[in-house]
């Protein structure tokens, strides 16, 4: 009842990012093979979106696609109607394993960020957004550390700090609590909810977490099994903001929610 | 001092003050295992010399051979006939020159060839192929090239070099993690902020890496290289001392090359780890 098939994109004027007929395939000694087929999603402005499937079944691939690190081998993905080419600072994408450089501080890794993509702001305009964003993410005290020197969980804070020191109209989200413990992983999703809503921002993310899923988004993208994964399902997540995660997991309906996509992931 | 010592152990904190003991253990242990191994060395040396297993001159004769050569490292006689400090200098002069040219051009091709996959694959087997020639083996070709015994040396020991360093920059380029070049490609760094925040701090550990076996191939190529140039230089000096069966000055010329070749594998690694961007 709460679920919907959205597979034709719909032409409103909120529609910000368009994944359109998207395929991807690749070329191997045995033939071509397909990775995605025919992929629509349509993500509104300020939206929350996760995507979510089985390890292997082109989650990432579609990521990389909208990041632009990869060209679909058919369909288009825009941004505001303008079609997606090549990496850009307006989506910006935190990486599972950080990606951060093990040879700058955190402070040093947001600044290289804002430098790059702020190239004619003046420096103490530069040093007060990374500044800005380390407090954001309560690293203040750990900006002269390297990552080596940080635990997983603040590593991935300084990430998230980089992503956003940029103003990404998208952030994209590769599994990036995949790798972090239950408590640090509770913690910094509420962090990033509290950051998503107070920046607008649109969240595309990945993730094989069913309660991670249920609880950040408003949509849950479900893909079918690969090779050629499609998107199986589309659920709305009704539930009102801000979500309280004790109450969430004993309301009734959410447990609907978790078997309906347990069922679609793990079931006939 | 002993009394000045422990009183300074009594007021730094316990935890210095373990380090600080660990600190003067270990040298102590080293030192003396290292005395015990040189010892039994020269003692089976001067047994073996002896009994007569091998027609060498013992250690305390090569020390009595040789007393003015040591205490007079920069002896100036005639022509060849210097002290060798000046003859370890030379060669060093040659490898430096060498070395250097071979550093600046190999370090710079590396980063060329290991940025690009097809220039890569085109210079690949010629890498492989001149790679394993041996440094000697360039001499002929270098002196048809270079008509001159200076130049000539000093070419073999830039061909002797420049492999190590190549190959090992184009590996330390390949292999930067696909997730710092996609950040980079995503923040749309410029190429200067890309060359100095991504490929130099990520090939660093492997270009002294080539470095160092580039130097230490220089220095074996160099002592082999001026036997047959000849001239003033630590590699002539032992040819010139076989020659008027200087059996002694040889083994203490064999002692400078070793020394000065210790010296110089531990300069490169100590300034590639002031260099490397510490990730520890």
């Amino acid at each position: 009842m709460e679920t919907l098939y959205s597979l034709e994109p719909s032409l409103t004027a909120t529609n910000h990012l368009r994944i359109d007929g998207v395929s991807k395939s690749y070329f191997t000694p045995k033939g071509i093979h397909v990775v995605l087929e025919d992929i629509n999603l349509s993500v509104q402005n300020g939206e929350f979106v996760c995507i979510i499937g089985h390890s292997g079944c082109g989650k990432s691939t579609l990521l990389n696609m909208v990041a632009g690190f990869t060209r679909p081998s058919c369909g288009e993905i825009s941004l505001y109607g303008v079609p997606i080419r090549r990496p850009g600072p307006e989506r910006m994408m935190v990486f599972q394993n950080y990606a951060l450089l093990p040879w700058l501080t955190a402070y040093q890794n947001i600044e290289l960020a804002v430098k790059s993509v702020y190239p004619h702001k003046p420096s103490h305009w530069r040093r007060q957004v990374v500044e800005e964003h380390l407090e954001l993410v309560g690293l203040t005290e750990a900006a002269h550390k390297r990552p080596a020197q940080l635990s997983g969980g603040m590593k991935q804070r300084v990430a998230i700090a980089r992503a956003l020191a940029v103003c990404p109209e998208v952030l994209l989200l590769d599994e990036p609590f995949g790798a972090l413990d239950a408590i640090t992983k509770e913690e910094l999703q509420d962090e990033l909810l509290k950051i998503w809503q107070n920046h607008k921002l649109t969240v595309l993310m990945i993730t094989h977490d069913i309660d991670e899923a249920l609880y950040l988004a408003d949509r849950v993208v479900m893909m079918t099994n690969g090779p050629a994964a499609r998107i199986g399902e589309i659920l709305e997540v009704p539930f009102p903001r801000p979500r309280m995660r004790a109450q969430l997991f004993e309301n009734p309906q959410y447990c609907r929610l978790r078997n309906r996509v347990m069922d679609f992931l793990y079931g006939g | 001092m002993a009394k000045s010592d422990s009183i300074f152990l009594q007021l730094v904190s316990k935890r210095q003050s373990r380090w600080l003991k660990r600190l003067q253990d270990l040298p102590l242990r080293k030192v003396v295992a290292g005395s015990v191994g040189a010892f039994c060395f020269l003692a089976v040396w001067q047994l073996v010399c002896m009994v007569g297993l091998l027609k060498l001159p013992t250690p305390i004769r090569v020390i009595s051979d040789t007393w003015e050569l040591i205490i007079n490292p920069f002896y100036r006689g005639s022509g060849n006939d210097v002290g060798l400090g000046w003859q370890i200098l030379s060669s060093l002069r040659r490898v430096a020159i060498g070395f250097s040219l071979a550093a600046m051009i190999g370090v710079g091709l590396g980063m060329v060839i290991g940025s690009s996959r097809l220039l890569y694959e085109a210079v690949d087997p010629i890498l492989q192929v001149l790679r394993p020639v041996p440094p000697l083996a360039w001499l002929p070709i270098s002196l048809a090239a270079m008509r001159d015994n200076e130049p000539a040396a000093i070419f073999v020991i830039f061909i002797t070099a420049i492999w190590p360093i190549i190959i090992n920059t184009i590996v330390g380029v390949q292999q930067i993690p696909q997730d710092y070049k996609n950040v980079a490609r995503m923040l749309r760094l410029s190429r200067k902020d890309y060359f100095f925040n991504v490929l130099v701090p990520a090939t660093v550990p492997y270009v002294f890496t080539g470095l160092r076996i580039g130097i230490g191939l220089s220095w074996l190529a160099i002592v082999a290289a001026e036997m047959l140039i000849g001239g003033v230089g630590i590699g002539f000096f032992i040819w010139d001392a076989w020659n008027s069966s200087l059996i002694s000055e040889i083994i203490v010329a064999l002692i400078y090359v070793g020394l000065v070749g210790l010296v110089l594998d531990r300069s490169v690694a100590f300034v590639g780890r002031l260099l490397s961007p510490g990730d520890e």
